[in-house]
This record gives C-alpha cells, sequence and structure tokens, in this order.
C-alpha cells in the first residue's frame, strides 16, 4: 500500500453507486460525457470496454466490479474519467467509469485514516484510506494496485475454454 | 545548404556494393564456374575502387586494386574459384569494409591478404610490384588465338568474329562492340555475310552477321577481351597480325592524335556504318536487318549496365526515423478523418462533398501506401548477411551446413528489420552450434552428413512470422529441465508442459552446452533474443522434435501498419480481419444435417475446413442472423473459417496496439478507430488459425477413437 504524501491532497471526487471516491487531481487527463463503448469480448469484467479518446483506444475501466457493487446502465450523471497510471512500469492511459462526477476539492490528508480490516465488503488492498467529506466516509482508491492486479488476469476462463 | 557529405554518400553506396561483392562471393562458392557471378563480383569491385579513389580513399582504392587484379585472374578463368579463394576474397571483403570504416587508421593485414590472394591465384609466378600493372607476362595464353607474329609494335591487326547466334536474346548489341572495338583504336569494319544461310532457313531473331575489324596499334587481344567479356560462350574471335602494311601502321601507330582524322572509320562513324551493312545485308539476304535502326537508337546509353550501380546507389536517401514516424502519425490521423468524413459524404446528398470525399480517400489511401513503402524493407536484405554467417560457422566448426531461405521479399519496417539482425544472429548460431549434430553423428542418426538450417519469413495476417529451423538434434528436455532446477527456474518434481520447458531457455544465464565453445553456449544470446524480440511487440517459440530438429519462430506485429481491413459484424460489435489474411467469403451452410453432427467444419470445394463460430467464441448476447457469412481466412498453409453475421465492406485500419490490460486475449492483435468514431477490434488471424487447427487435430484424434 502506497503512502498518502502530507499535507492536502487536491483530488477530484466522483460518485459510484452510494460511495464518494476521490482520485488524485494531476493523474486526470479530461472527464468525457458516455460514448460509443466497444465491447472486449472475454475480457475481465473490470476491463470490458474500449474507447476512443481523441485517436487514442483507450481501456475503459469499470471500478465499480472491483469493489463488488451493481452495474446500472449509464445514465445522464455517468461520466468517464481518463487518468495516467502505471502499467508495469510503463505509462498509460486509462478511463475509467463514474456514476457522477461532483469536482475537485483540497482534502487534508490528516483526516484520511487506513482502511479497517473488517467491515468493509472490497479487499483492503485496493484502499488507500478512507477520509471524510461533509459527514460522509471518501474513500481513496490504490488506482496503480487494482490495475496491476486486475490487469493481471486478462485471460478470461472463456477463451481459455475455447483455446 | 546542407549538402550531403559525398565521403558518406560513397560509404553508403561501397557498403551495398560490398553486399553484392559477397553475395556474389557466396554465390560463386556454390557454382564457381558461373560467368555472371564472376563478372558481377569484378564490377563490384571496380566500381569500389573507381569511386574510392575519387573521394580520396587512396587505402581502399589500392587495396581493391589489388584485389581485383588477383580476382582478375579468376574472371579470365586462369584459377579456378576454390572454396579457399573465396574465403580470402570474404577476408578481403571484411577487410575493405574496415578500411572504408576508419580510412585514417588503416586496419593491417591488408598486404598479408593481398599476398595470399596473390599466392592463391598466381601459384609460383612472381606477383607485380605494388603499384599494381596488371600482369601483362602471364595473360597471354589464353582461348583467344595469340598473335603469331609475337611482339611487335605499331602493326595493324585483322579481327574477324561472328557473335552467338542467340546474342540478341542475352541482349548483346553488336553496335555497342563495334564502339568498343572503335576505341581500342583506328579500324576499318567490314560486315562478313559468308554464314548468312539462305533466306528459307533464315531465323529472325538470330545472328548470321560476322564481322571483320582491321584495327591499328599493339596487340589488341586484351582489349578485345574486355569488349567480349560477356560474350565468351559461343564466340567466334580470330586476331591476326597484317604483316604487309607494318610499316604504314608504325607511322600511324607514333602519331595516334592524327589517326582518328586520316583513317576511315574512326569511332563515332561506326553506327552509320553498321547501320549502312545492314540494310545491305536486308537487300541481299533479308537477315538481321530490321533490328539495325533500333540497334542505332539503343546505341546512345552506350556502357550503362556500368553506370547503373552508381546511379542507383545515389538515388537513395537518408532521412531520420523519427521524421517517418511522425509522418506516418501524420498519415494514421489522416485516414481516420478521412473515413469520418466518407461517412457524412454517405448520408449527405451534396454531390460535391461526395466528389471531394472519394478524391480524398484515393489521395490519402495513396498517401499511405507511399508512406508505409517508405519504411517497409524487404527482409532479405538482411537474410543475405546470415548466409556470411553461415558460411563463417561451417568453416569453423567443419560442419557442412545447406542454409535454405525462403520469404526473403516479406517487408518489414526498417527499424524492425533492423533491430531483427541480432536475433536472428543468435538464433542461427545456436542451431548449427548446438542443434546440428558433427557429421559422424548425422550419418548415425541416418541423415545425410550435410546440416540444414532453413531461415523463412512468412505473413501471417497482421504479424509476420519469421522462423529458424534446423535438422539437428532438436532440444533435449531432461537437460534442460535438470538445468532449469539448477539455476533455480523449476521447482524439482514441478509438472511442466513441454512448450513452457522448451521456453525456459529464454531465461537469462540459462545455457545446456555441455561445453562452451566461442560462438555460443556462455548463456547470454538467447535472454537477449527474448528482450529483443518482446521489446519489438512480438513473441518467440520453440519448438522441437527429438531427433529431427528445432525450429525458433518469432512473431513480429507490422508494427506501424495501417492495413487494408474487412469490417465484419457479430452481434452489435465490428472488427476488422486483416485483408491480407482473407481468402474469400461463402454463406454458411443452413444444412441442418451438417450442423447437427457437432462438426465444425466446412466443405470448400472438396477441402475440409474447419471453422469457429465467433458469436459463440466471443459470448455474443442475442440471435444470429439467419444467414451467416463465413470468411476463411489463412495463415501459411493452414485456413480456418471465422462465422460471423455480416460482412460490411472493406476499410483502412490503423492498428493501435491494445494496452496491456488486453494484451493476453488471443484473438485480437489490436483495435483500430472507424469512421464514425468508435472502436473496433482487429481480428488475430494467426491465433484464431491455430485455434481452428487444434480443432481439426481433435477432429483427427476423435475419427481415430472412433476407428479404434
Amino acid at each position: 500500500m502506497s503512502e498518502l504524501p502530507g499535507g492536502p491532497m487536491t483530488a477530484l471526487v466522483l460518485r459510484l453507486q452510494d460511495e464518494i471516491f476521490a482520485i488524485e487531481a494531476g493523474q486526470v487527463r479530461e472527464i468525457l460525457e458516455v460514448i460509443n463503448v466497444t465491447d472486449v469480448p472475454n475480457a475481465p469484467a473490470f476491463v470490458r470496454g474500449l474507447i476512443n479518446v481523441r485517436g487514442r483506444v483507450v481501456p475503459l475501466a469499470d471500478l465499480r466490479v472491483v469493489f463488488r457493487m451493481d452495474q446500472p446502465e449509464p445514465d445522464v450523471n455517468t461520466r468517464i474519467v481518463v487518468i495516467e497510471i502505471e502499467l508495469e512500469g510503463d505509462p498509460a492511459i486509462v478511463a475509467i467509469l463514474a456514476d457522477e462526477v461532483h469536482g475537485v476539492t483540497d482534502i487534508d490528508t490528516a483526516t484520511i485514516t487506513a482502511a479497517p480490516r473488517v467491515g468493509t465488503q472490497w479487499r483492503a488492498e485496493f484502499v488507500r484510506g478512507i477520509g471524510k467529506l461533509d459527514g460522509k466516509f471518501l474513500i481513496v482508491p490504490d488506482l496503480g494496485r487494482i490495475f496491476e492486479i486486475q490487469g493481471r488476469g486478462s485471460v478470461s476462463p472463456a477463451e481459455e475454454r475455447a483455446a | 545548404m546542407n549538402f550531403p557529405d559525398p565521403t558518406e554518400t560513397f560509404r553508403q553506396e561501397a557498403r551495398e556494393l560490398l553486399d553484392e561483392l559477397e553475395r556474389c562471393l557466396l554465390d560463386l562458392e556454390k557454382n564457381p564456374l558461373n560467368d555472371d557471378l564472376i563478372n558481377e563480383a569484378f564490377r563490384a569491385l571496380h566500381t569500389i575502387k573507381g569511386s574510392g579513389a575519387m573521394f580520396g580513399f587512396s587505402e581502399v582504392a589500392n587495396f581493391v586494386h589489388e584485389f581485383e587484379t588477383a580476382f582478375d585472374r579468376v574472371r579470365k578463368g586462369k584459377t579456378a574459384a576454390t572454396p579457399e579463394l573465396i574465403a580470402l576474397a570474404l577476408d578481403a571483403k571484411d577487410h575493405i569494409e574496415s578500411l572504408i570504416a576508419t580510412p585514417e587508421d588503416p586496419v593491417p593485414g591488408g598486404s598479408a591478404i593481398v599476398d595470399a590472394l596473390r599466392a592463391l591465384t598466381e601459384g609460383a609466378v612472381q606477383a607485380p610490384a605494388a603499384s599494381g600493372e596488371k600482369a601483362p607476362a602471364v595473360e597471354q595464353a589464353d582461348d583467344i588465338v595469340a598473335p603469331a607474329g609475337g611482339q611487335g609494335a605499331g602493326k595493324r591487326w585483322r579481327v574477324k568474329f561472328y557473335l552467338p547466334q542467340d546474342c540478341f536474346f542475352r541482349g548483346t548489341n553488336p553496335l555497342l562492340l563495334l564502339e568498343e572495338i572503335a576505341e581500342i583504336g583506328a579500324c576499318t569494319i567490314t560486315a562478313l555475310t559468308d554464314r548468312v544461310p539462305s533466306i528459307s532457313d533464315i531465323d529472325p531473331e538470330s545472328t548470321y552477321l560476322g564481322w571483320q575489324v582491321d584495327i591499328e596499334g599493339d596487340d589488341p587481344t586484351q582489349e578485345l577481351k574486355d569488349v567480349f567479356l560477356f560474350l565468351s560462350d559461343g564466340l567466334d574471335l580470330k586476331v591476326e597480325p597484317i604483316l604487309a602494311e607494318a610499316g604504314l601502321a608504325n607511322d600511324i601507330a607514333d602519331n595516334p592524335a592524327q589517326t582518328s582524322g586520316e583513317v576511315k572509320t574512326p569511332a563515332t562513324d561506326v553506327p552509320e556504318e553498321a547501320q549502312a551493312i545492314a540494310p545491305e545485308a536486308a537487300s541481299v539476304r533479308a537477315a538481321p536487318a530490321p533490328r539495325a535502326p533500333q540497334e542505332a537508337q539503343a546505341a546512345q546509353p552506350q556502357k550503362g549496365k556500368v553506370a547503373q550501380p552508381v546511379a542507383q546507389g545515389g538515388m537513395s536517401m537518408r532521412v531520420a526515423a523519427e521524421r517517418l514516424d511522425e509522418l506516418m502519425d501524420c498519415v494514421g490521423e489522416l485516414v481516420i478523418a478521412q473515413a469520418r468524413l466518407s461517412q457524412i459524404a454517405a448520408d449527405s446528398t451534396d454531390i460535391n462533398l461526395k466528389t471531394i470525399s472519394e478524391e480524398l480517400e484515393r489521395l490519402s489511401s495513396g498517401l499511405r501506401d507511399t508512406t508505409m513503402g517508405i519504411r517497409m524493407v524487404p527482409i532479405g536484405t538482411i537474410f543475405s548477411r546470415f548466409r556470411r554467417l553461415v558460411h563463417d560457422l561451417s568453416r569453423e566448426l567443419g560442419k557442412e551446413i545447406e542454409f535454405v531461405t525462403g520469404g526473403e521479399e516479406t517487408e518489414l519496417d526498417k527499424t524492425v528489420i533492423e533491430r531483427l539482425a541480432d536475433p536472428l544472429v543468435h538464433l542461427i548460431r545456436n542451431s548449427i552450434d548446438h542443434g546440428l549434430e558433427s557429421a559422424g553423428a548425422r550419418i548415425a542418426a541416418g541423415k545425410s552428413a550435410k546440416g540444414r538450417v532453413r531461415l523463412e519469413a512468412v505473413y501471417a495476417g497482421a504479424e509476420v512470422a519469421i522462423s529458424v529451423s534446423d535438422d539437428g538434434a532438436g532440444l533435449n528436455a531432461e537437460r534442460i529441465r535438470a538445468k532449469a532446477e539448477e539455476a533455480g527456474l523449476l521447482a524439482p518434481e514441478a509438472k511442466i508442459a513441454e512448450h513452457d520447458l522448451y521456453q525456459m531457455i529464454f531465461a537469462p544465464g540459462f545455457s545446456t552446452a555441455k561445453e562452451v565453445t566461442a560462438l555460443s553456449g556462455r548463456g547470454v544470446g538467447m535472454d537477449v533474443v527474448k528482450r529483443t524480440i518482446d521489446g519489438l511487440r512480438g513473441s518467440i517459440e520453440m519448438t522441437s522434435v527429438p531427433g529431427r530438429g528445432t525450429t525458433a519462430t518469432l512473431r513480429l506485429p507490422l508494427t506501424l501498419a495501417i492495413i487494408d481491413g474487412m469490417l465484419v459484424r457479430v452481434g452489435n460489435g465490428r472488427y476488422s480481419i486483416p485483408l491480407a489474411a482473407v481468402e474469400e467469403c461463402v454463406e454458411m451452410p443452413t444444412d441442418p444435417d451438417s450442423q447437427s453432427r457437432g462438426r465444425s467444419f466446412l466443405d470448400i470445394r472438396g477441402e475440409l475446413v474447419p471453422y469457429i463460430k465467433l458469436r459463440e467464441m466471443f459470448n455474443t448476447p442475442g440471435e444470429p442472423d439467419p444467414h451467416q457469412k463465413v470468411v476463411i481466412v489463412s495463415c501459411g498453409d493452414s485456413r480456418v473459417g471465422l462465422v460471423v453475421d455480416q460482412i460490411i465492406g472493406n476499410s483502412q485500419t490503423v492498428i493501435k496496439q491494445l494496452s496491456k490490460l488486453h494484451s493476453g486475449l488471443k484473438a485480437f492483435s489490436g483495435a483500430t478507430i472507424l469512421g464514425d468514431g468508435s472502436v473496433a477490434l482487429i481480428l488475430d488471424t494467426v491465433n484464431l488459425v491455430g485455434l481452428g487447427q487444434a480443432y481439426e487435430e481433435q477432429h483427427h484424434r476423435d475419427d481415430k477413437w472412433r476407428a479404434a
């Protein structure tokens, strides 16, 4: 689990179902309305789609899969957040789906505490910490870790079977 | 302002010529009597010498001159092109290369090579001094009839020659020959018609005329040999001194400046003269007359054959690779933008828009092809250097090796090809050093003493597969296993598929060779190969049959490819199939019989082709279209049918690599952006064909099982 930097963190706050997430704003490249998503057959549910971001083919990840949430169809509030991360040591551009994007806020990292080992329905290693914003819990996901682990098993059982 | 450095031009040209020389020498080893090869090698040498001197590479020029002098004897048929001579000539070629690379710091060893060359070619004959006059004393004895009168300055000589009857088919132009003869000295040319047969026997495409040329000056035998360099077979040539007019000739020879004026037919008159002869012959016997005017025209670009290599060298241009990358990116974006425009134009009723869109489509596809063409180089350009490698290794290890190459015309991006050279060297070395057994062991195993190494490239859909195979002992699975356990790569007793075990040899520091040779076996190499291929987004696979040989297959994507694709629809998804891999499209038979048997085979004109239902493979929801189509794709010799809902049409496909998140998906080789801005996946035909083959094998197994 990577350490959070000290001082305030400028974060993009977004909603996935009933939870509020914070992503470091520096990582965010752009925010798009929902566009045509191409399904990738046999890809893991986490990265089932591809989108065209200014002529670039970018994988679209769904964090709701990782956090075991419902995955309803996109609505008017749904946005696509394009971010820069590292994949196996190389910089990469990926997009994540957000049910709603609230805005950019400064969060005092001192308020962020490590995720409790119990009481959550998701794997603790995917969360860097949990903070508070306006009285609600704020989840800071460890995107690097999520993509590393979820991206690894990119061959789904279906294709293995077919092969 | 930015003039190219002429010495750099020379270097580049010389490199090309040296490559050509090497190729000739290696071919010559197999075919030592081929005059064309000898002459080609000689020409390459000669051009290097000439341009070397011109650009101030005097070391190069001097050395090449010596080399040329020695090689001249081969050309004249006085020395056979023995393997020793070829090996030495290759050394000499390397020496030239190093001289060109560092002219200011000449590498020692040149004189040793020259001495050895001389010793080989001339035997006991005293070599000429370093100033390098062609050894005149030695060059007299040969098939041209030597003048009876011996050495005498300033004589007239009567040269009679008849060309081989089929000389027109070899591109020989008698007029050019006559002009060249005329350059030797002042001369009188007369046509000889005595061999022209009666009209009923004349083949209008054969030569029957002969010529008699009276030349003034020194013994022209040597010069004539150069003139008839390319015509030694079937040439009937006689040279005799004309003794009666010796006195007159002496005078003329003393004043060469006057000769052209006084003598009846100086060089420039020859075409007219020859033309005059031809109609004359025609009126009498109607033989090769129709050709004469054409020949007179063709006489203009004389010596074209010699000048050509120089011209080609001058036409190539060096451009920084990143500029080409930029250009390629722009073209890629242009193609996508154009696709969008086409889509808008198709929906519009504006005829002008449609016209412009069509024109733009044509232009952009032309631009695309040209841009790609700039970067693509046939892989044969590096194959030739492996021939040298095999040749050297063969001598060094004392293994007789037959080196076979295939698919030289397969084109790959230049940067890819350059980076491929090293991995291929490693693989070929491994094949020869570890793979091929010694001659004794081969014979004991019932194989021919001569080992065989095969290097082949084939297009496989959107990829190029390059394989290095040998017919040696094969990989030793037990030894690899032992070694892997020793190196801690594999837990003892762990079960591992043979295929995965073979991949272990690519681990760093892995080598199974019992003894380390100078060539390989130090455990470096294979991991470098793997790393390089990974860096090119390719893959490498080893297959091996004990006692039968090993094959290493490199698969490389056509990186910056914009390809022609066939767009198909499966459910709601659109996919692009590389058009190069598509063989044909057929309708899926609705015959329930063929479906119900659970066999996934189509009968394509009597051949069983396995097929894959993409809907099933992709778990596509919804009902399939009533009329399914089958796109038959091929890879090498195998084919597979891909069952789709609809064939949409052709589209230019800019290949975008999939991210690492999707790189494990074997069915797709990349993605592309369609005209409407959405993303379509590109099907990986190679893997799909492999999948089809697996079906087929399964089918055969089932059949066997049923039969048993």
